[in-house]
């Protein structure tokens, strides 16, 4: 099989796009598109052809030919309908070894909101397996994906919440060794509340209960979460078994005291409590922190804690930043060896074809024996023969010097007149 | 020859406690060199420990810098059953410090030498041998004492970088440490059981009264567990275990 693509010697890249950095969102959920519509638009712009597209970006990646970067720009205008000349100097296009280094960014959560979030890379790879691929974009979205598995695997980019309801979630993955057997208790039916649990659900707890004033709104976020509904006077009873608590009401007093939790101590045999108030003015009791074994957590500490991983991601990012631009290099040189592999082929042809015609001339004179050894034995000098040139060829396209010496090879070797001939 | 194995060994144990401090600025490389620093350190002291055992007749390690010398490599294989592991990586930070200290003074102590053995009776051997593997154990067990201590007291004061550095969850800390001081709880009973064999009327000494001391603190600690005294109160008791262990097993030992 080529390396490259069937018209051009050499395949060029092209990504033309919109991101959160160069478009409002008005105008990015104008161009956003359903995974269906991504992949048969990759299918429509030309022969190899990926479209990621998220809430943060719609970005088209593609093998550079006469028409291809024009169609993406229609593409992208006609779906921004009457804001299309809104849209056109917001976006960018770049080629090659500049585009390579964009998709291996934002593989790598270096070019997300949040630095180093994990949900892109899935992303990236819904869009490779949904475009229209073929050697030269495979190479770029395989890479990619392997860019960003490396940046989560050694940097700690992505171990770090960056919510304040992650950041709830962590920790109670810092106090109990597994989140599956635990019972969290949620203490008020609101957005915060949900989003908490979510996350902790996520990391394989259970929503026990849902407690709230209105038992309305507790049996409707309970029934969401598969928990059971209680009002506010059964908060006593599920404390004794809950080891997770997230409180968010609106009530302006404290719900839950210092003393509803001491009074379960006992019962709870040792066990850890971790309590997250999510509250203003705040539901639990600041003074819970101080009974044994239980870590009460507001909405400060939680900012706090955020601030710090966050500051820590941006560190992470640094370091990042050097494995993603190690692989664009890598990326660059094996492109740029694209340019000398026709050269290397027709060479290689070539020689096998002086072979094949010398021992068919032997052949008569040689036995079946005699043949296969002669054969053997051509074919691993030729390969000597050949692996340096073809190495030094593959360097010298590295260093921008592949285009000067395949043509000293096509030249040395008469290669142009073997193709016209 | 072989004897000079103490040097890389000791050297590699120095280097995983100093990259260990790294690993509290956050996970990377550090913890990663550490890992390497206790893996390589105790394939060399392993290999000195064979180079002990082969040339000596009778038992290499029944004085008390050789005692010291078998003590620091079971506390480090013990160690890297779980230390290898990320999450458990600052177990090192308690442990290597340590490790390397004793190794060290072992080394001062002439227990790391290829002298002659002591002749030694194969229930004297086996006595060791437990004995030394059931206060590795311990020792181990408040590491991860000391660790939970440390980290509750983090979450407790809410430290803003409670989530960077890498810690194990404080449930696993409380349960691990459990399972070591009951492993060795059984270990020392049997070393105890070996040693009785050879023990006569008379022979009870300060030593023996304070390892029977430490096998009820542990014990103790182990019953008040079971009963729902976990977390802060088994760790203090646990390091308190350790301290008699530590200070004055070693102190009423020599003292004879």
């Amino acid at each position: 099989m080529s390396m490259t693509s069937e018209h051009d010697p050499v395949s060029k890249l092209s990504l033309v796009g919109v991101s959160h950095h160069s478009a409002p969102i008005e105008l990015r959920e104008r161009v956003a598109l359903a995974p269906a519509a991504a992949a048969e638009l990759a299918q429509r712009l030309g022969r190899e052809a990926v479209v990621l597209s998220t809430c943060n970006r719609t970005e088209v990646y593609l093998v550079r030919d006469e028409h291809a970067e024009e169609l993406a720009v229609e593409a992208l205008t006609e779906l921004a309908g009457d804001r299309a000349s809104e849209l056109v100097p917001a976006l960018y296009r770049l080629r090659d070894e500049a585009a390579a280094l964009h998709l291996f960014r934002v593989a790598a959560g270096l070019d997300s909101l949040v630095p180093g979030e994990g949900e892109i890379l899935g992303q990236v790879r819904a869009a490779y397996e949904a475009g229209a691929t073929g050697p030269f974009l495979d190479r770029l979205c395989r890479q990619a994906l392997h860019v960003g598995r490396r940046v989560r695997i050694e940097t700690a980019i992505a171990e770090s919440p960056a919510s304040v309801p992650a950041a709830g979630a962590a920790l109670a993955q810092q106090v109990f060794e597994e989140l599956t057997d635990k019972r969290v208790l949620l203490i008020g039916a609101g957005k915060m509340s949900e989003l908490t649990a979510r996350n902790l659900i996520s990391r394989g707890a259970t929503i026990a209960a849902v407690a709230n004033r209105t038992l309305a709104h507790a049996e409707e976020l309970a029934a969401r979460l598969n928990a059971r509904p209680v009002d506010l006077d059964g908060i006593r009873a599920e404390l004794v078994e809950a080891d997770v608590v997230v409180a968010s009401t609106s009530s302006a007093g404290t719900v839950v005291s210092r003393a509803d939790v001491a009074a379960t101590l006992a019962l709870r045999r040792g066990r850890q409590l971790l309590l997250v108030d999510l509250a203003v003015p705040r539901d639990l009791d600041p003074a819970i922190n101080g009974l044994e074994g239980c870590f009460l957590y507001d909405v400060d500490d939680l900012e706090a804690v955020v601030a710090e991983t966050m500051a820590g991601r941006r560190t992470e990012a640094a370091r990042a930043e050097k494995l993603v631009a190690a692989e664009a290099e890598r990326f660059r040189e094996w492109q740029a060896s694209l340019e000398v592999v026709p050269t290397i082929a027709s060479l290689r042809a070539l020689v096998e074809e002086i072979r094949d015609s010398e021992l068919a001339r032997a052949g008569s004179r040689l036995s079946e024996r005699e043949r296969r050894q002669v054969e053997s034995v051509t074919t691993q000098i030729l390969a000597k023969l050949l692996h340096l040139p073809t190495i030094r060829m593959k360097e010298a396209a590295a260093a921008a010097d592949g285009v000067v010496y395949a043509d000293v090879v096509r030249h040395l070797f008469g290669l142009e007149e073997e193709r016209r001939a | 020859m072989a004897e000079l194995l103490v040097l890389p060994a000791l050297l590699a144990y120095g280097e995983a406690a100093v990259a260990y401090l790294g690993e509290l600025r956050g996970p990377g490389l550090a913890g990663r060199l550490a890992t390497w620093g206790v893996r390589l350190g105790w394939i060399a002291q392993t290999a000195l420990l064979v180079g002990q055992a082969v040339s000596t007749d009778g038992f290499p390690w029944g004085t008390w810098a050789g005692s010291l010398n078998l003590f620091v490599w079971l506390v480090v294989g013990a160690y890297l059953i779980w230390g290898c592991k990320p999450r458990y990586r600052l177990l090192g930070l308690a442990v290597m410090p340590v490790a390397a200290a004793l190794l060290a003074l072992a080394w001062a102590g002439g227990g790391t030498s290829l002298a002659d053995g002591h002749a030694a009776g194969l229930a004297l051997v086996i006595h060791v041998g437990l004995m030394l593997a059931g206060f590795a154990g311990l020792t181990l067990a408040a590491g991860m004492a000391a660790l939970y201590l440390w980290q509750e007291r983090r979450l407790k004061r809410h430290e803003r970088g409670v989530l960077r550095v890498r810690v194990p969850p404080l449930d696993a800390l409380d349960r691990l440490a459990a399972r070591s001081v009951l492993a060795s709880l059984v270990l020392l009973a049997l070393g105890i059981g070996a040693g009785a064999t050879s023990f006569e009327r008379g022979d009870f000494d300060a030593a023996m009264g304070v390892t029977l001391l430490i096998l009820a603190v542990y014990a103790a600690l182990l019953v008040l567990r079971h009963e729902g005294r976990r977390g802060r109160r088994a760790a203090s008791l646990n390091l308190l275990g350790f301290a008699l262990v530590a200070i004055v097993l070693p102190l009423t030992h020599f003292a004879q």
